[in-house]
């Protein structure tokens, strides 16, 4: 339990400490437990079969669905009363991480507990949740999430899909295609959004065997082969009324919050990918011999994997620092009251930022990872015999499902503003006084003896530098600013940079002080080598803003302010990079 | 009839981890290395799972250590044994010791059969089963493996290895010798050591994590059960194997000779 509270996009207005973070150190013996189990179930009941479900043999996914089921894999987010075991977001990501490893299945696995579930979780009534629920959680049904139609994918609301009363009053009639829906094939359930009367966006719990429902044939992919994504196309297909999820018209609410929670497990899931492709290229760089040594002696190699190395770290403590934040926040709810999935649901929203950065931030470091396990391949990882090829291609559907990384990032500052001018965040309080510390040159002093004083002196200065970059954006476009969207991309840079930043911080400082000594010095050597990664691209994505939103005495004005809230003393870099490769390179996996 | 099983569970270095000895060869370098329980100790809490499993009775499983092996024991709990026995203990120990421990708690839990290990991949001693069958004077059948492979059908039905006679006096187990396997024919109460190919083990599903937490776990200090508890064997130290030279490509049999001669000395 965090010391403090913090709202969504708080962090960039307000210095958290460690005591405010959780982290993958913080586990308790069940959740380490739960992991291992996520482990031996990627190690023993998917490895063994995963050719044939990269050949989509029949029956393979839905085998090791209800393996799942056994395992408990499925009702970790469930309530207690269906058969759940109503566990935390910290223990749901972790199980997702780790299943991450699992290739195509962890796609299908994601798909089925979150945003399959978690509609029927949070919007469905007893009724619904006695008929359905049960077979989800043991894995004797299988579950869809149908959003997205042929015309309509990142304009997700939209979709041309309608739902028709019958004269009875008894049932609706649903029409449409909806397309690239995960787990198409084998789905038992689908939830389904579309128009009533072609207004009232709606959700709709749609058994497969329902007349009308036909699912169309598997689409030929480029990566994740070994997952199920298919159309499904309803003809008049007769939905008893009873199975509309939630209200009618509020359809929106539950197609944009679960895609929070799945956007967050999708950050988690690609940590768990990352982690498994970098031992592949850890493993390789120690086995590959050129010019009579393993490649692994040579600079260029472990370069990279130190870079990924402070990457994975980064997205790991973003997950889980976003775990104890929604956590924190949904314990304060009580249980056991009416309004219960209402308010966890605006727990959940409360960190609809804090989500999409998780989604673009962590899909990004796997892509890395996955490009530089090839490279470290050479010709070899350009071929199937070896898997980098495949973990290349089964990266790159990340950075569009689930919201394309496009979308994501301009919900950042999209929503940041927008909670700005609704008065919930001080931004325009902050940005006044990042102004005047920009116009007086009197540098924060920090006490250099303390441990990672030169990263906290810098993260004032990166808030400081989102604060006057995005207040000069708001100056020059007003209400106009949603619309240019080259600004907000480079402003949701800046903002994603922070978070990562400071939660590698964050988490360096809570964790250093309990490790020995030679594991200290590997910690603060990936804050060295995160931060001036972060620092170097907050500060180009600052000058593009800059450029984008501001001229003449402005725009000088901002360049200086960036350049002076930039500096770091990466001092010792070299040094930091060789000694993460090194740990890397012995343990033959991501080290940390 | 029910059977009253006894499982020891050893905390051991997780093989997967780098071990090194520390510099001055009194242990190993502990920082940054895992632990997990014993492999062939988690085969043992198998065989007793499904020993319970087809006949009832109840599965304790017990271990001797500090704190943290706790964590092996809520692992075992969690895979289905109903409760957990440890006896409190720090520093180094021997099997002699261990049997002599383990005896008393035999005495005090009056198992039908003891199901072990045949030994830990930590100092792979092998010797614990046997002194303590020894000790008390029990029937021992030691290597207990299986006639079937790990991936026959009777494995996915999770089938007992051990068979145990239906009045529940008597144990039949196939053991491993050199060159096949032998059945023995047992009568309880009885201590068997498993290995390798007895079964696969379960892991934890996450009920089973979650229900661990609550189940009973029982500490008793070693010091208390009347045993020495000085060690009568003391690892003196220990130090990496040297590092083997590379070899050689010789051109043909009359330099292969002279090098053996010549160079290694052996010819």
């Amino acid at each position: 339990m965090a010391a403090r509270l913090f709202k969504g996009a708080e962090y960039l207005v307000t210095d958290a400490t460690k005591d405010d973070v959780f982290t993958p150190e913080d586990f308790t013996e069940e959740q380490r437990a739960i992991a291992d189990t996520a482990d031996q179930f990627v190690e023993e009941e998917i490895a063994p079969v995963r050719d044939r479900l990269e050949h989509q043999e029949a029956g393979v996914a839905v085998a090791l669905m209800r393996k799942a089921g056994d395992a408990g894999l499925l009702m970790i987010d469930a309530p207690e009363a269906y058969g759940g075991l109503a566990l935390d977001k910290a223990t749901s990501m972790l199980a997702a991480e780790r299943m991450g490893a699992g290739g195509s299945f962890s796609v299908a696995y994601a798909a089925h507990t979150g945003i399959g579930t978690l509609p029927l979780v949070y919007y469905g009534t007893d009724a619904q949740k006695d008929r359905y629920l049960g077979k989800l959680l043991t894995g004797e049904w299988s579950a869809a999430y149908c959003l997205t139609e042929p015309e309509a994918g990142s304009d997700a609301l939209g979709g041309r899909a309608t739902a028709t009363l019958t004269p009875d009053g008894k049932h609706y009639l649903l029409d449409g295609t909806k397309q690239f829906i995960t787990n198409g094939s084998f789905a038992d359930l689908f939830t389904v959004f579309a128009r009533v009367d072609r207004k009232h966006f709606t959700a709709f719990l749609v058994e497969r065997t329902t007349p009308g429902v036909t699912v169309g044939p598997e689409e030929k992919k480029l990566g994740i082969k070994g997952s199920s994504t298919t159309s499904v196309i309803f003809e008049g297909a007769k939905v008893p009324v009873e199975n509309v999820l939630g209200e009618i018209g509020k359809g929106h609410k539950i197609a944009f919050n679960v895609l929070n929670v799945g956007r967050f497990k999708l950050g988690a899931a690609v940590t768990g990918a990352a982690k498994h492709a970098f031992k592949a290229g850890a493993a390789y760089a120690n086995a590959r011999r050129q010019f009579g040594v393993p490649i692994a002696r040579f600079g260029a190699i472990q370069e990279k994997l130190a870079d990924l190395t402070t990457g994975i770290f980064a997205s790991e403590s973003i997950v889980y620092r976003l775990a104890g934040l929604i956590d924190d926040r949904l314990a304060t709810i009580p249980k056991d009251t009416s309004g219960y999935y209402e308010a966890y649901q605006q727990g959940i929203e409360e960190y609809a930022i804090e989500c999409a950065i998780a989604k673009v931030f962590c899909s990004e470091v796997l892509a890395d990872v996955v490009d530089e396990v090839v490279q470290i391949h050479g010709g070899y990882g350009f071929i199937q015999e070896y898997p980098a090829e495949k973990y290349y291609r089964d990266e790159r559907i990340n950075r569009i499902f689930e919201g394309t990384n496009e979308i994501n990032r301009l919900l950042v500052p999209g929503t940041i503003l927008r909670r700005a001018l609704k008065g919930e965040l001080p931004l325009q309080r902050e940005t006044m006084k990042a102004m005047e510390a920009l116009m007086t040159p009197s540098p924060d002093e920090l006490d250099p003896a303390l441990p990672f004083a030169a990263e906290r002196a810098v993260l004032g200065g990166l808030k400081r530098t989102f604060l006057v970059v995005a207040g000069a954006a708001v100056q020059r476009h007003r209400e106009a600013l949603k619309d240019e969207q080259e600004a907000l991309l480079a402003l949701a840079d800046v903002a994603i940079q922070i978070f990562a930043m400071e939660s590698v911080l964050l988490r360096a400082e809570r964790i250093s002080p309990r490790l020995p000594e030679s594991r200290r010095a590997d910690v603060a050597a990936a804050v060295k080598g995160h931060t001036f990664g972060a620092v170097e691209k907050i500060a180009t994505a600052a000058r593009r803003a800059a450029f984008y939103v501001a001229e003449g005495d402005t725009l000088t004005v901002l360049l200086g302010g960036i350049r002076r809230f930039t500096k770091y003393d990466a001092t010792g870099l070299l040094e930091a990079k060789r000694r993460l490769a090194a740990a890397a390179l012995e343990a033959e996996r991501y080290p940390f | 009839m029910p059977l009253k099983l006894l499982v020891t569970v050893k905390r051991v270095e997780d093989p997967e981890s780098k071990i090194r000895p520390t510099p001055d060869g009194s242990g190993i370098v502990t920082d940054g290395v895992s632990y997990k329980m014993n492999p062939f100790d988690e085969i043992a809490v198998e065989e007793a799972l499904r020993l319970k499993e087809a006949h009832g009775g109840e599965v304790v499983v017990a271990s001797i250590g500090g704190e943290k092996a706790t964590t092996e024991l809520r692992a075992a709990l969690a895979m289905g044994a109903d409760r957990g026995v440890l006896v409190r203990h720090e520093g180094a120990l021997d099997p002699g010791i261990v049997s002599a421990i383990l005896a008393r708690v035999v005495a005090e839990e009056r198992p039908d059969l003891v199901v072990m290990g045949k030994q830990a991949i930590d100092d792979d001693q092998n010797q614990t089963g046997q002194m303590l069958a020894a000790r008390l004077a029990w029937p021992q059948a030691t290597f207990a493996s299986k006639k079937e492979s790990l991936e026959s059908d009777a494995e996915q039905r999770k089938r007992p290895g051990l068979t145990v006679a239906a009045d529940g006096r008597r144990l039949e187990v196939v053991r491993e010798v050199d060159g096949g396997v032998e059945t023995l024919d047992l009568a309880l109460p009885a201590v068997v050591t498993v290995d390798l190919r007895l079964n696969k083990p379960r892991f934890a599903s996450l009920p089973g994590i979650m229900k661990a937490k609550k189940k009973e776990l029982r500490e008793i200090a070693a010091a208390s059960l009347g045993v020495d508890l000085a060690p009568t064997v003391v690892v003196r130290r220990l130090f990496e194997p040297p590092r083997r030279q590379a070899g050689v490509r010789v051109g043909d049999v009359a330099e292969l000779w002279s090098k053996l001669h010549a160079e290694a000395k052996v010819l």
